[in-house]
């Protein structure tokens, strides 16, 4: 009787703590982007060097937009990457643009110095175009195709590969099914 | 070197808390009290050496040794003495430090007290708590380690998050800890008690004390907290039934039912099953809710660091209620023969129901903290559940509550009578209910708010009048004046009048949720210099914007001139301020607080500081400063509950 009692107590608490387990199959933070496969939220960008970048000015190339901040870990991970890939794209119908975000700007300035970076690089100082990506952590990347639609979003950092893979898939508008991922992202 | 010794401190007295373990199962075996005698020793062993990690990674905060990583994440050269101390619980891996540290000083508590007490559940309820204490070792010295270091040594540390850098906070953590490690002491006695198979009330009476006191700080931790949340989050709310309050909140509620029932038990010998669930179950939610906040499973304000930490608590939790309930529930026919309820009017019949209550309102909680987790895993949508939900579910079951605090302690034992009920009720329930007749009339219109003004005031009437009563008896029995004989009452019955006063205390916080929920004015308003704003009896005029570069960051401040009905009453300046690794700007909210109600400025956005123009958002809410001033109470209350006075008879306790 008291077997049988026990038994019972346990089959009841089992589900409880399987539940409870579940829980770490899952991110809760995880929104999936309603943005991939819209267009691509308009923007005109403050350069470090002076001129103005319209976004609307680059219909018809391929787009790759990164916000990133000097203070971030995972962008200093992927910046050497992503000159790289600019210099063998630059001759293309590619265009790079660097956001800076929540930052200021003698150390974005520093930053970029740091890694040679020579695609368009401006600042985004109030956080705005930053909003209207919905950004979240950074570094995130977004790739949009010719016509100005958002074909790919990355949160964290990125290597030369899916660069280069992900940039073709724009230039043709594949739309990705989901957000990537690198491995880590930094959330101030 | 200050790592070294503090990660083998860990390391020894987790060996120590294995030995606490097994020796008393040795012991039973072998029959030699040499055994027993050593678990004792093995905890007071404990206590050495966690006090020493302890006292190690202190001195690593204080002078900034920063070959350790958590102090890298906790301090930087800047920080104040005050805050690098407090940066042992600014995180997660000080944060179980401090934990286990309270723990050890808490099972060296009681195996110094009881050395010649309960000689037979001693060595279980010590191996008990070195069961919990292995638990919290194994984790501080294999899975977040605070003593890792890190190389290379950087020259400053990053500091502790701004927000955390507040007086209140510095009490916040270790009054919840305090109140959760507190419920251990119970837990382990109960324990012991179900392994020995000797259940009779000795050692439930005994518990007691320590849970009031456990109870205690766990009230203090959830005030404070909705304290710092209200004065430094600048939302102007102070619960947001966010999963991490929730977690903090909930062990409140069986450990407060444990409270009420034990008297039952006491008195009538009867609930002993139930009282050993509620028990179990406001300890198992000690151990949730540290599972919860820190295994990242479920998406809170609160943003605390994931990592392996939630498997390895969610393991042991798994343990606690298998074990515990298992064994409970194995020795459940030792707790047979227990007598019937006399009547349904009578003391134990309120207090079960009151029982009734926090459980159901326990299970409310429960169920709508963890339904994202229910609703994903079987249906796959995420639903999160929000404030309406608990506000709806709760507020009926509070009020009720409040009800049961008014009519369950004047109502007799076993069988109220027609005349106790009479003489206790009659006259407090006239005054509340004319009391509520007035208030209807004149202001309150709405169900729910009415009806907490009501009960409040029956409550508080009923413990004036009862006190009245017998402040009447003493003046006739012994002469004394109305000061002598609230004091000898009071020293007579101390449990009886201690939780009088806590009840008086949670009256006072019901009012203050009732009216800031209730009545709460929002306005929000964009405003040019010299333009102003009309709320209630307020006129705000914006003044302008100043800013100005502070060391850690930018601030930009609205100055608000306010006047309430004409009078002037001062300027406000809440702020925004700008750090520069931080998203958003953190607001610096302002606020006055009277008896009658709080105003609450939030600047919330403005142009160009030379544009001068700004957004506010003014809150008036009602009452809210007596849900502090409750918390007061309550802390008067329990002073006076478990102040030691020596008695020289027995009292009545009831």
């Amino acid at each position: 009787m008291a077997w049988r009692r026990t038994a019972l107590t346990v089959a009841l608490i089992l589900p409880l703590i399987g539940i409870l387990a579940y829980g770490f199959l899952r991110d809760p933070r995880y929104i999936p982007s309603p943005i991939i496969g819209r267009p691509a939220p308009p923007f005109a960008l403050q350069l470090f060097n002076g001129d103005k970048l319209d976004l609307a000015s680059l219909s018809g190339k391929v787009v790759f937009v990164n916000f990133w901040a000097s203070w971030c870990p995972p962008c200093r991970a992927e910046a050497n990457d992503l000159e790289a890939a600019w210099r063998r794209l630059k001759e293309t119908d590619v265009v790079f643009v660097g956001v800076n975000m929540q930052d200021t700007e003698e150390n974005a300035l520093a930053y970029l110095r740091e890694f040679n970076v020579t695609y368009a690089n401006g600042r985004d100082p109030s956080g705005k175009i930053a909003i209207d990506y919905g950004v979240w952590g950074i570094p995130e990347t977004f790739f949009i195709d010719p016509q100005g639609k958002i074909t790919y979003k990355h949160v964290g950092s990125l290597g030369q590969s899916v660069v280069t893979a992900k940039l073709d898939e724009a230039r043709r508008g594949i739309v990705s099914a989901k957000e990537g991922k690198g491995e880590q992202i930094s959330i101030k | 070197m200050t790592a070294v010794i503090g990660h083998w401190s860990i390391i020894v007295a987790f060996s120590l808390a294995l030995w606490g373990m097994i020796a008393p199962i040795l012991g039973s075996r072998d029959g030699r009290p040499w055994f027993f005698a050593s678990t004792r020793a093995a905890i007071l062993g404990q206590f050495f050496f966690v006090t020493l990690a302890s006292s190690c990674l202190i001195y690593a905060l204080v002078t900034t040794d920063f070959s350790i990583r958590y102090v890298v994440f906790n301090t930087t050269r800047a920080t104040p003495v005050y805050y690098r101390v407090t940066g042992l619980w600014g995180a997660l891996e000080g944060s179980l430090l401090l934990w286990e540290w309270l723990l050890i000083i808490f099972s060296g508590l009681v195996a110094w007290i009881y050395k010649e007490r309960h000689r037979e559940l001693m060595p279980w309820v010590l191996m008990i708590l070195s069961i919990v204490s292995a638990f919290f070792l194994v984790v501080l010295a294999f899975v977040s380690d605070p003593f890792e270091s890190i190389f290379p040594v950087p020259l400053d540390g990053r500091g502790l998050n701004p927000l955390l850098e507040d007086a209140n906070m510095i009490s916040h953590p270790p009054l919840l800890y305090t109140g959760f490690v507190g419920l251990t002491v119970p837990y382990a006695f109960a324990m012991a008690a179900l392994i020995k198979g000797k259940l009779d009330e000795g050692w439930i009476l005994t518990t007691r004390r320590w849970t009031i006191t456990a109870w205690f700080f766990l009230t203090m931790g959830n005030l404070v907290g909705a304290w710092w949340s209200y004065h430094v989050l600048g939302w102007g709310g102070y619960w947001a039934w966010d999963p991490v309050e929730n977690a903090a909140f909930m062990p409140w509620l069986p450990a407060t039912a444990f409270l009420h029932s034990v008297q039952v038990q006491e008195r009538r010998n009867m609930l002993k099953v139930w009282n050993l669930s509620l028990i179990i179950i406001a300890f198992a939610l000690t151990i949730f809710g540290t599972f919860l906040t820190r295994s990242g499973i479920l998406s809170s304000i609160h943003a605390f660091s994931n990592g392996p930490v939630g498997t390895v608590f969610l393991a042991f939790l798994a343990v606690v209620l298998l074990g515990s309930f298992g064994l409970l529930a194995y020795r459940a026919d030792h707790l047979k023969g227990q007598p019937e309820l006399d009547s349904v009017v009578s003391r134990e019949s309120a207090f079960l129901l009151n029982n009734v209550v926090l459980v159901s309102a326990l299970f409310t909680i429960f169920l709508g903290t963890i339904f994202p987790l229910i609703s994903e895993a079987t249906t796959g949508v995420k639903v999160s559940v929000g404030a309406p939900y608990f506000n709806s579910v709760t507020v009926p079951l509070f009020l009720l509550l409040v009800f049961l605090m008014g009519v369950g302690p004047m109502m007799a034992w076993r069988k109220a009578s027609w005349d106790n009920l009479r003489r206790n009720f009659l006259w407090p329930a006239a005054a509340a209910l004319l009391f509520g007749l007035i208030l209807f009339i004149g202001w309150v219109r709405d169900f729910f708010p009415l009806l907490g003004f009501t009960l409040s005031v029956f409550v508080v009437a009923t413990i004036l009048f009862d006190t009245a009563l017998a402040m009447r008896a003493r003046r006739r029995i012994a002469g004394e004046g109305v000061l002598g004989a609230l004091l000898t009452l009071a020293r007579r019955n101390q449990r009886r009048y201690g939780g009088l006063i806590v009840h008086l205390g949670i009256v006072l916080i019901t009012l203050g949720i009732a009216g800031s929920m209730s009545y709460s004015v929002e306005r929000q308003a964009t405003l040019s210099v010299g333009e102003s704003l009309a709320v209630g009896r307020y006129r705000i005029q914006f003044e302008g914007l100043r800013g100005a570069q502070q060391p850690t960051h930018y601030r930009v401040e609205g100055v608000f001139r306010i006047s309430s009905n004409g009078n002037e009453s001062g300027t406000f300046s809440p702020a925004l301020k700008f750090f520069p690794n931080q998203e958003a700007p953190v607001g610096r909210a302002v606020f006055r607080s009277t008896f009658t109600e709080d105003i609450y400025l939030i600047l919330s956005g403005f142009s160009e500081v030379g544009q001068n123009r700004a957004t506010l958002k003014v809150l008036i809410r009602p009452l809210l400063v007596w849900i502090w001033l409750g918390g007061v109470i309550i802390a008067l209350g329990t002073i006076v509950a478990v102040w030691p006075v020596r008695r020289r008879v027995s009292a009545q306790e009831s």
